[in-house]
């Protein structure tokens, strides 16, 4: 029969021991935040790759969508938009799927115009190397391939001051 | 020190939410209209109505139509 004493002793280095294990296995995050370059990325899109190293130089719109999020399809038009607007100046919109069944993401596409470069990305590495916490995501990277900023979800009142950031940045 | 032991793998076992936690991007599945819980989507309109007038609370009745994935 152990003594009261090493009864403790034992009780404590199991809780140190099960304190250690918890923590190793805590999840870690992986987020860019502004001013880190943009994490390369080579997909499929519509006809052929779409490849991050391919827009070096120019500015990027990389959006994160999915067809099962409603601010996603309400966005689709504003990025239309921006594209048309100001593709002169050297803008980009990359619009990755996250579906993981690409035949919601076709149905979606089917339905709703787009005048961008769509990429697809069912297994979602992507939207890991970038951080995403939220649907839909995007981000603006530079010319010099960093970051410039990033914005979670999307409401139509907010588009004029998503717009006027982008101007700024072109 | 069977105890300790079984302890030691539950703690460990309980971690399995950490390792791989459910991403904003997976939640598909969830956003379909069967996984919410309202019966009525005029009746659930109204009830969300007086929440958030009555309690300023919102959100939290589906996935995918907040812009956060998690509203």
């Amino acid at each position: 029969m152990p003594t009261p004493s090493t009864l403790r002793q034992h009780t404590l280095y199991t809780q140190a021991a099960t304190f250690f294990f918890v923590t190793l296995f805590a999840s870690c995050a992986w987020a860019v935040s502004p001013g880190d370059p943009a994490p390369e990325f080579d997909l499929a899109g519509k006809n052929g790759a779409v490849k991050l190293a391919d827009l070096k130089g120019k500015t990027v719109y990389v959006d994160f969508w999915a067809s099962w999020c409603g601010p996603c399809r309400q966005s689709f038009p504003w990025m239309n938009e921006l594209q048309a607007k100001y593709a002169a100046q050297g803008l980009n919109v990359v619009a990755i799927n996250l579906d993981s069944r690409s035949a919601d993401a076709q149905k979606f596409l089917a339905a709703v115009p787009h005048d961008f470069t769509i990429a697809f990305d069912p297994k979602g590495q992507t939207p890991r190397q970038y951080g995403v916490k939220g649907m839909p995501t995007s981000f603006l990277v530079g010319k010099d391939g960093k970051i410039l900023f990033q914005h979670t979800g999307f409401h139509s009142d907010k588009r004029d001051e998503l717009e006027q950031k982008i101007r700024e940045a072109l | 020190m069977i105890r300790s032991l079984a302890l030691l793998v539950c703690a460990a076992l309980l971690t399995a939410c950490s390792i791989d936690p459910v991403h904003p991007w997976e939640k598909g599945m969830l956003a379909k209209p069967e996984m919410t819980f309202e019966s009525n989507r005029l009746e659930a309109a109204y009830s969300e109505h007086i929440y958030f007038s009555k309690e300023a609370a919102s959100g939290g009745s589906g996935v995918g139509g907040g812009g956060c994935g998690c509203n």
